[in-house]
């Protein structure tokens, strides 16, 4: 589904991803863990096609499509999704309306009929029930004055809505307690199927306790070092990350 | 008499010199301004000595009169004298068809989902379309009158109201009131007037919308609207097609009389011509508006979506005098490439508990300049009176500019006077949030854009509302990223 060769990137002078080699198969949930610094967070960027990254090198293929030749919209209507770390505000835009117009924008693309209001309230009815997320934060503009954890549920609702073949978690796990946690984690396992795939990126072994991943790579100065099942996670976080930065200065 | 012969040659030749004749044919004055233009105006609508007196009164005073610099805006000189005060609307060459017409704007009016019958009227193209809606005009025109509302052009309330127009017209802007207001005096050439009765409701918006040719005709409209005793009315000015209009000098004036317990909600979205992108043409908007609340307990309300123009210099404003009257003022000022807006509102406090508010919502883009001017002024016996002012700026690109210049007059301690504003702007991370879900650049910026102005949206009727969003979203075309 997705093949990343040897992603290159840098934002102004500063080369972050040096090299990055991915395989993600439809079903498959991949997590990207690596310390503070490593180009976690780039990578997520760089797929979804943020304009600050130069790409210097590498190919990414998604679905057979040359993923880094399409705008960030295509990508999106393409079927891939990312869940951010720090989800923005627009004030007096709710989130009915944008998903609205995000969702529309999508089937249109897509050769589909776009949905009138009650055909879209009945979607998103639906959807709401699956991620456990009141209507009336949906109704308020999006993620004005909301706190973190429903930030980070409204992605996940969104995530719902969007169905994406593709989905990335960007740090999703960053400043949520643990009930928050435990339901952002539901619903992504909710929409798991044989038919999309996952990455996550985190930093914490925690979220990896709901959201069971069947890789874990590690990523260390743009690139990925090592590579192995979920207990890989656990190892990280039981020994921390330095000793795979012994291990790479050996190497 | 030989005398009286000299001086009868004098002013032949002299109409001669200004080619009289010919100008009587094409339905148009010659340039500039004196008197004997001012008597061109007046024979040409036929009116009676005292509109013409009235005329010559103000423009009297306009002669004595200097062109306000204050605004933060700049132009050059206008030369009053070099400017035609009367044009009528046939005199402007029409298409013939709709091949005929700028196919920009038919881009335009496609965009703004302006039906093909709408796009005609509006073009001016479609005789059938101009007799339609002339004689929808009257169907309204009886149904209004039953009700013993006036509703008609000011020429025709000249004629067939003359009462009503000698007792309100200069009552809540004097002819001498500013530079702009007394030219308009002078030269106005139409516009609208409108007479609500007592403890009438009018059951619908009234719209300068079956006029539009007419509208056309003038730079220099004029506007009076009573609303007599508990009477109601909600009227929406101007046309949200985007009229190319040549006219380089746009002065008009607008009153408001609100008798006790009447309310007058005022809309409009001014669209005309803004100029190329690199500043070149565009309209200069010198507009004049305000509203008296003469009763107690009055309430008038403009809501303006100001998208065009070269320069706007507007400042809607409410006169409390009645107790308990209120006044509103709802707006959004867009400016983009070389636009520059000075626009705002006047709240005087007179009576006893009266109250204003005025939400204002700046957007600029490009090397636009934006300014919004403020006054609120609390008079020594406008006991317990309130305001509250929120002037919010959003800027779009590093290149234009947000202004705030509020001005508060308080002459009474018991008034509360409440004062907020941000300036915020459209981050790449807000655009690259809609991105990322499949929403592409242009509708990013509408949504985020009319997320931002929905508090003066929502003041709308519905159906200009509508209208008004997607304008929002075409002037800001292209100005991201």
């Amino acid at each position: 589904m997705l093949s990343i060769k040897n992603l290159q990137a840098k934002i102004g002078d500063k080369q972050i991803l040096n090299g990055i080699n991915l395989e993600v198969r439809p079903g498959e949930v991949h997590a990207i863990m690596g310390p503070n610094g490593s180009g976690k967070s780039t990578l997520a960027s760089v797929l979804a096609g943020r304009e600050e990254y130069d790409v210097t090198n590498g190919e990414v293929e998604f679905l057979g499509k040359d993923l880094l030749q399409l705008s960030p919209e295509d990508r999106a209507r393409e079927g891939v999704f990312l869940a951010f770390q720090y989800p923005v505000e627009i004030p007096g835009v709710s989130t009915i309306n944008f998903m609205k117009t995000a969702l529309n924008q999508i089937r249109k693309h897509r050769g589909q009929e776009t949905l009138d209001a009650v055909s879209f309230l009945s979607v998103m009815k639906e959807k709401m029930k699956l991620v456990e997320i009141d209507q009336s934060l949906l109704n308020r503009a999006l993620n004005e004055g909301f706190s973190g954890g429903e930030k980070k549920r409204n992605e996940i609702f969104q995530m719902a809505m969007l169905e994406p073949k593709l989905a990335i978690l960007d740090e999703t796990d960053s400043g949520l307690d643990i009930d928050a946690l435990r339901i952002v984690a539901n619903g992504v396992n909710k929409l798991r199927s044989k038919d999309n795939a996952t990455i996550v990126v985190t930093h914490y072994q925690r979220l990896l306790d709901y959201i069971v991943p069947d890789f874990v790579h590690v990523l260390y100065k743009g690139k990925i070092v090592k590579s192995g099942g979920k207990e890989l996670a656990l190892e990280l976080e039981a020994k921390g990350y330095d000793w795979i930065k012994d291990e790479v200065a050996v190497a | 008499m030989s005398k009286d012969n000299q001086l009868l040659e004098e002013i032949t030749s002299k109409e001669y010199e200004h080619g009289w004749t010919t100008n009587i044919e094409t339905d148009s004055a010659p340039k500039g301004l004196n008197e004997d233009i001012i008597r061109f105006i007046s024979a040409k609508k036929n009116e009676p000595q005292w509109m013409l007196d009235w005329r010559l009164e103000a423009y009297k005073k306009w002669t004595k009169m200097k062109e306000p610099k204050w605004a933060n805006v700049t132009y050059p000189e206008i030369n009053f004298q070099d400017v035609i005060y009367y044009s009528a609307p046939k005199q402007s060459a029409k298409a013939k068809n709709l091949e005929d017409v700028d196919p920009e704007l038919i881009k335009t009016f496609e965009k703004l989902g302006i039906s093909l019958t709408e796009q005609k009227r509006l073009t001016g193209v479609a005789v059938d379309a101009v007799i339609d809606s002339v004689s929808v005009a009257t169907t309204f025109k009886e149904n209004l009158g039953k009700l013993g509302i006036i509703f008609c052009s000011f020429s025709e309330a000249v004629h067939n109201h003359p009462d009503l127009v000698k007792k309100y017209m200069g009552s809540v802007v004097p002819v001498n009131d500013n530079y702009f207001a007394a030219l308009n005096s002078a030269v106005f050439t139409d516009g609208s007037f409108c007479y609500i009765p007592k403890g009438v409701r009018c059951p619908m918006e009234l719209s300068t919308y079956f006029r539009i040719n007419a509208a056309n005709t003038g730079q220099f409209e004029r506007t009076l609207i009573i609303a007599d005793e508990g009477s109601y009315v909600s009227y929406l000015e101007g046309c949200t097609a985007p009229m190319r209009d040549e006219n380089q000098l746009h002065a008009a004036v607008v009153e408001i009389y609100a008798m006790k317990d009447a309310q007058v909600k005022y809309s409009t979205v001014q669209n005309w011509y803004p100029g190329d992108k690199n500043g070149k043409g565009g309209i200069y908007n010198f507009v004049t508006k305000r509203g008296l609340c003469a009763g107690d307990h009055s309430k008038i309300s403009w809501t303006q979506v100001e998208t065009g123009s070269a320069i706007t210099w507007k400042y809607p404003s409410c006169i409390l005098k009645g107790d308990y009257s209120m006044g509103e003022f709802y707006s959004v000022a867009v400016t983009n490439n070389y636009q520059q807006a000075d626009t705002g509102s006047k709240m005087i406090h007179i009576g006893k508990n009266t109250r204003s508010r005025i939400v204002s919502k700046g957007i600029s883009a490009g090397h636009s300049q934006n300014s919004y001017r403020g006054q609120v002024q609390i008079m020594k016996r406008a006991e317990n009176a309130r305001n509250f002012s929120q002037c919010d700026s959003l800027l779009m690109g590093d290149q234009c500019g947000a202004h705030t210049f509020p001005y508060i007059d308080v002459e009474n301690n018991s008034a509360r006077i409440e004062h907020e504003a941000t300036t915020s702007k459209i981050g790449e991370d807000q655009i690259f949030y809609c991105l990322q879900r499949g929403i592409d650049e242009e509708s990013a910026v509408a949504l985020i854009v009319n997320g931002y102005a929905k508090e003066v949206l929502n003041q709308l009727p519905m159906e200009f509302a509508v209208e008004a969003q997607k304008l929002l979203a075409l002037t800001l075309e292209g100005s991201v990223g």
